[in-house]
C-alpha cells in the first residue's frame, strides 16, 4: 500500500498542473485495493467548490496483474469511453513517474449504488429495477461502438483465446473438475465463428454498474476490457451468481433478456444471436468456477492468507450446478 | 477416545461466538471476513454430517459409470480425461445423473443457500440421492 502522506503530497503536485482552480485535497482513504490497483477516495478543492474524485493507480509498489490492462492503457480507454458517450467517470488527469507516486489516474467520483444486494433488495431501487435491463442494453450498444482501434495496449480476446486461456489456469491448478471439462467440450464444439472485433468492456455485470432511483447511471471496472466479441458482455451480464439470488431474472437479477436484446439493437447494437450469447453465458458460468479454483491456488501459494480467499475455492460447486442447468436442462 | 466437547460441539461453539459476539464488535472489512470464517465454520460441521456417506455413494456411481475400481480420487481424473478426449458425455447413460447428484451432494455441504442449488433439487427429483438433507441451509453466505 501506498504511504498516505507521500501520496497526498504528490497528488496535491499533480492536481495544481491539470485541475483547473485546484487549491488543495482533504479526506484521502483507502477504498479498495486489488492485486493489479488501489483506489483511493478524496475531496478536491476547487475555485468553484468541493470535487468528489477517485484516485486509481499501481501506488507503492503494486504489481501489474495478470488480466488487467496496464493502468496508462484503463485510463486512456475510461478517458475515450466517457467522451464517446458511455457513462464512465471523466478522467481529470493521468500521473506518471515524474509526479512520484506511482502510476494511476483520476477520475470523477460519480453518485451511485454499486452493491448488487443493495440495487435488488432496496425499496429505493423499485422503480429502477424493471428499466434497468434495457438500459444497460442502450449503454452496452453505445460502447460496443466506442471507436477503440487506435488504443495502444488493449488486446484483442476471442472466443479462441480466452477458451485456451482458461483451458491453461485450470489444468495448471490440476483440481479435477468433470463438469468443468463438459463445458470445456461445450465450448469447443460450440464454438460461434469470430466476429468484427468490437470493444468489450470485459465485467459488465451487476456489482459494477453505478444505480440511482433513475436506473443505471454508469459504468465502472474497465481493467478487463479488450477487443472481441461484443456478445461477451451480453452473456456476462447473464451469467447466474450476478444474479445474486434473483435467478428468475436473467439479467444481474434484475431484468429479462428480451429487454436487453431489443434495447440493444434499438440502440444501433449489432442483431443479436441468443445461441451466441448462451454460448458466452457458458463460458462465463466455466470463468466463475475456474476463478473460483484460482482464488484457492493463490491462497494456496502464501500470496493471500485471508479465509475470504479459501472460502471461496468452495464456491466451485456453485459453478458447477449453474453449468449443469445450462447443459444439461 | 477424546473428551468432550467432541468435535461437533466445538466447531458449533465457536461458530455462536463468532456470530454473537465477534461479528457485532466488528466494523467493514473485519466484520465480513468474520462473517466469512463463521461460515466456513458451517462448511465444516456440514461436511463432517455428511462426508462419509455422500463419499461412498459417489464413489459407487463412478465405479458403476467407468466399470473400473479406484480411490475416488483416481477415478474421478479418469472421469475428466474420459470427458476431454470425447469418450464420454452428455448422451452417455449414468454421467448426467452421477454429476447431478455429485454436485448436489458438494452443495449441500458447501453452500446450501444457493438459489440455483434450490431450484436445481425440484428440477432433479431424486438427483441428490440418500442421505443429503436439503433442509439444512445452515448459515452459508450466497
Amino acid at each position: 500500500m501506498a504511504d498516505p502522506a507521500a501520496l497526498e503530497a504528490g497528488l496535491g503536485r499533480a492536481l495544481e498542473a491539470c485541475l483547473a482552480g485546484f487549491r488543495g485535497l482533504r479526506d484521502l482513504r483507502r477504498l479498495s485495493g486489488g492485486a493489479s490497483a488501489e483506489t483511493w477516495a478524496f475531496e478536491a478543492e476547487c475555485d468553484e467548490g468541493p470535487l468528489p474524485l477517485v484516485l486509481r493507480g499501481r501506488l507503492g509498489g503494486t504489481e501489474a496483474g495478470g488480466a488487467s490492462l496496464p493502468i496508462e492503457v484503463e485510463a486512456a480507454l475510461v478517458a475515450l469511453a466517457q467522451q464517446s458517450g458511455v457513462p464512465a467517470p471523466r478522467v481529470h488527469c493521468v500521473l506518471d513517474a515524474s509526479h512520484g507516486i506511482g502510476v494511476g489516474y483520476v477520475m470523477q467520483r460519480m453518485p451511485g449504488e454499486t452493491l448488487a444486494r443493495r440495487i435488488l433488495r432496496e425499496e429505493r431501487f423499485a422503480a429502477a429495477r424493471p428499466r434497468m435491463a434495457a438500459q444497460c442494453g442502450a449503454i452496452l450498444a453505445r460502447l460496443h461502438r466506442v471507436p477503440c482501434e487506435d488504443l495502444a495496449g488493449l488486446p484483442s480476446l476471442g472466443a479462441a483465446e480466452q477458451i485456451a486461456h482458461n483451458r491453461r489456469v485450470y489444468d495448471e491448478l490440476a483440481q479435477p473438475h468433470p463438469v468443468f471439462e463438459l463445458a470445456f467440450r461445450f465450448l469447443e464444439e460450440c464454438r460461434p465463428d469470430a466476429v468484427e472485433a468490437a470493444l468489450v468492456h470485459g465485467d459488465f455485470r451487476n456489482g459494477n454498474l453505478l444505480v440511482e432511483e433513475s436506473g443505471v447511471t454508469g459504468v465502472l471496472d474497465w481493467e478487463l476490457a479488450h477487443r472481441g466479441d461484443p456478445m461477451e458482455d451480453l452473456g456476462w451480464l447473464c451469467v447466474p451468481p450476478w444474479r445474486f439470488g434473483e435467478i428468475d431474472r436473467a439479467v444481474g437479477g434484475f431484468g429479462e433478456r428480451e429487454d436487453l436484446y431489443r434495447a440493444y439493437e434499438a440502440a444501433g447494437g449489432r442483431s443479436v444471436e441468443p445461441e451466441r450469447v448462451r454460448f458466452w453465458e457458458v463460458f462465463g458460468a466455466l470463468k466463475w468456477g475456474v476463478i473460483c479454483v484460482g482464488m484457492y491456488g493463490i491462497w494456496k501459494s502464501g500470496l493471500d492468507d485471508s479465509v475470504e480467499r479459501a472460502a471461496i475455492g468452495r464456491r466451485a460447486s456453485e459453478a458447477e450446478v449453474d453449468l449443469l442447468r445450462l447443459l444439461a436442462p | 477416545m477424546y473428551d468432550r466437547p467432541t468435535r461437533r460441539e466445538l466447531l458449533a461453539t465457536i461458530r455462536a461466538f463468532l456470530e454473537g459476539e465477534v461479528m457485532p464488535a466488528l466494523e467493514g472489512r473485519r466484520a465480513f471476513h468474520a462473517r466469512v470464517a463463521a461460515n466456513a465454520l458451517g462448511i465444516v460441521e456440514r461436511e463432517l454430517e455428511h462426508a462419509e456417506s455422500q463419499e461412498r455413494l459417489a464413489l459407487e456411481r463412478l465405479g458403476e459409470l467407468l466399470d473400473r475400481r479406484g480411490s475416488f480420487e483416481e477415478l474421478e481424473l479418469e472421469l475428466c480425461r474420459r470427458i476431454r478426449e470425447g469418450e464420454i458425455g452428455l448422451d452417455s447413460p449414468g454421467l448426467v445423473e452421477h454429476l447431478r447428484a455429485t454436485t448436489l451432494a458438494k452443495l449441500a455441504v458447501d453452500q446450501p443457500r444457493y438459489a440455483s442449488y434450490r431450484r436445481a433439487l425440484e428440477e432433479w427429483p431424486g438427483a441428490s440421492g440418500r442421505g443429503v438433507s436439503a433442509e439444512d441451509p445452515g448459515e452459508a453466505s450466497e
